[in-house]
């Protein structure tokens, strides 16, 4: 998915895997897989305990933003905390 | 059959196998699990092998569901760990593997707190030897600093047991629950062990300094021991409830920017952990099952990661994300190994994970323990993130990093085949997995509402990923330490005592200064009247000393007459 810099001639030469038709695939065949289960909610009647989870795709919301909450404070974190690799031994 | 701990087999075992060598030891190795799983097979229910000492009965045998489904995973995981570490000839692996396992299923079945600690002594003597055969400068230091920490855990057990015996007349292992300074003492100890949070960092500290192997035998059995003895003595303790969700969540964090993977899948074993603890501080039966399923499940699942990254490690000579990626061409095999346990500790639907955790949740909604369920559904997004991503994806694929090696050797491959296959089958089939669980229940994972509420999790977490990556969001994986508690005593406390050192020698110096001083003014007074010039060292001729006994006495005749 990072290799979007190199030149498109030689995209044939890549594996399959690394081809940017390939990921591309991947990426909306997900996005359409989150849509199709994100729609899902509505036509069906989800066994609750708590109210807020009969939202329609809530469960998607806070996966997605929970994910994303994640990554950046990690960045953040990185800030406080990171060291060079050699900080215990020098 | 006698029924005597499985563990005992273990640990004979393992101090033979020096005594023997070449294929026969392999066979040996392999064999010792095994006679291991034929005698649990054959316990009966209740208590053996009971001894008595002093006052006290010691219980080397407790037999019921909840040391049964224990002992048989430790054997299970003994047995493809041996597998997995065959290609390897090294004596004090090789011994310390099987007795640390022994250990670890000789406190499982440990029916009072005394054989309890004898055995979790052993635990941690046992497992640095695991640490310590890396045979590196960094790995002498760091396996002493987890020795110390894992054998003060059993000094904190003892004083707890001791405190406990004292007030109750009783050693025997049952549910203590928190009231006075034992059963505090006794959670503290079994707390080290679990890697509570700020107790944990010699989890992530050591585990991925141990060997390719060391590190695989270490992240089965030391914390999930842990969680039996909580399960046994604190079921209920709704302290552990929120406990268990802070360690399902802040590991999470450190995960995301750690470079070293078996680091990483570190941070997610003590986030695994945190879903059993807040299992066992509900306490109910489903609760409780749900932690010991959570317990049976994730052994096998850590072991197949660590594995993979374990087989990597083997044939690139790294397992730092910022040098990998790309390897699914050399190793695909490995690479499938690696997704599943991925799936499988992320919860996918059809793997073993997905039918454990779904039990823990549900028992925490029922409980109606609103922010500690969202917390854990929170962690579950994290999971995926560092283990169900992150592994794979910078081990396996992201950016070529151009290394190109051979396959994993074939026994590594037949080692994670085994756990590979039960990650599967039990996440079809839970069925027999839920008929082992110590409490009887009625319960379906396979509901529309789980499956299709978990899988909208897992894949509009997927997309966030993709999303950060195609936008170029996704952090780059960067050669780096990332500070953690145990900084404290790496650097802070050494520090401290630098600057206490040098703090005190300079207040020494100014004592010692003033001292000196009044010292010298002292010597130089007696000096000057005892000296070879003073007034009491003067010689005095023989005419003035009669001269002077002459007035003295004088002087008396004179007060005499007085």
């Amino acid at each position: 998915m990072s290799d979007s810099h190199e030149r498109p001639e030689r995209e044939a030469h890549k594996p399959w895997l690394y081809r940017r038709g390939t990921i591309n695939g991947v990426f909306w065949g997900l996005l359409g897989l989150c849509l199709v289960l994100g729609l899902a909610d509505l036509f069906y009647h989800r066994h609750t305990v708590f109210g807020f989870e009969a939202f329609p795709a809530i469960y998607g919301i806070f996966g997605f933003v929970s994910f994303v909450f994640i990554v950046f404070a990690g960045i953040g974190l990185r800030k406080l905390i990171m060291r060079d690799e050699d900080y215990y031994d020098g | 059959m006698a029924n005597f701990s499985p563990g005992l087999i273990l640990i004979v075992g393992g101090l033979l196998i020096p005594l023997i060598h070449g294929r026969a030891r392999q066979v040996f190795m392999l064999a010792l699990p095994l006679l291991g799983a034929i005698q649990l097979f054959g316990l009966e229910h209740g208590l053996h092998g009971q001894v008595a000492i002093f006052d006290y009965t010691l219980t080397f045998a407790r037999v019921d569901k909840l040391s049964l489904i224990f002992g048989a995973i430790f054997l299970l995981a003994s047995f493809y760990n041996t597998i997995y570490g065959l290609h390897e000839n090294d004596t004090m692996q090789q011994v310390a593997a099987p007795v640390y396992a022994g250990a670890a299923i000789g406190a499982v079945f440990a029916g009072d707190l005394i054989t309890l600690f004898i055995f979790w002594e052993l635990t941690a003597i046992s497992s640095v030897f695991l640490i310590w055969a890396r045979r590196t400068a960094k790995a002498t230091s760091v396996g002493i600093r987890y020795l110390i920490i894992q054998v003060g855990s059993g000094v904190i057990l003892l004083a707890g047991i001791i405190l406990y015996a004292n007030k109750t007349g009783s050693i025997a292992f049952d549910r203590i629950g928190l009231s006075d300074l034992a059963s505090w003492l006794i959670l503290i100890a079994f707390g080290i062990k679990a890697a509570f949070p700020f107790l944990h960092n010699w989890l992530q500290d050591a585990y991925p300094e141990a060997t390719v192997t060391g590190t695989v035998v270490l992240s089965a059995f030391t914390t999930k021991l842990a969680v039996y003895a909580l399960a046994r003595g604190y079921a209920g303790t709704e302290m552990l409830i929120y406990v268990g969700i802070v360690m399902t969540a802040f590991p999470v964090f450190f995960a995301v920017i750690e470079n070293d993977l078996r680091r990483v899948l570190a941070f997610s074993l003590n986030n695994q952990v945190g879903f059993m603890v807040a299992g066992i501080g509900v306490g109910t039966s489903l609760a409780l099952n749900g932690a010991v399923a959570h317990a049976f499940v994730h052994i096998i699942y850590k072991s197949l990661l660590f594995m993979s990254m374990g087989a990597v490690l083997h044939r690139v000579g790294t397992i730092k994300a910022s040098e990998l990626g790309g390897l699914y061409r050399s190793m695909p095999v490995t690479a499938v190994f690696c997704i599943i346990g991925a799936a499988s500790i992320s919860a996918f639907p059809l793997f073993s994970g997905f039918i454990a955790k779904s039990l823990t949740l549900s028992a925490v909604a029922e409980g109606g323990y609103v922010v500690a369920w969202i917390v854990l559904v929170f962690a579950s997004a994290g999971v995926l993130e560092h283990s169900g991503i992150k592994i794979p994806y910078f081990a396996f694929f992201a950016h070529d990093s151009g290394l190109r090696c051979k396959e994993a050797p074939a026994n590594m491959l037949i080692a994670m085949a085994i756990p590979a296959f039960l990650c599967i089958a039990i996440g079809i089939f839970p069925g027999p997995l839920y008929a082992l669980l110590p409490f009887p229940m009625d319960y379906q994972p396979y509901t529309a509402s789980h499956v299709l509420s978990q899988l909208q999790l897992l894949l509009f977490a997927i997309l966030a990923f993709a999303v950060l990556v195609r936008s170029g969001l996704y952090p780059k994986e960067i050669p780096s330490t990332n500070l953690n508690t145990d900084w404290i005593y790496r650097k802070g406390l050494p520090a401290l005592v630098r600057w206490l050192m040098a703090a005190g020698s300079t207040i020494r110096r100014g004592a010692l200064f003033r001292a000196e001083f009044r010292l010298e003014r002292f010597i130089a007074q007696v000096y000057r009247h005892h000296g070879p010039a003073g007034i009491m060292a003067r010689t005095w001729s023989t005419g003035s000393t009669v001269l002077w006994v002459a007035v003295l006495l004088g002087v008396y005749l004179l007060a005499y007459f007085l």
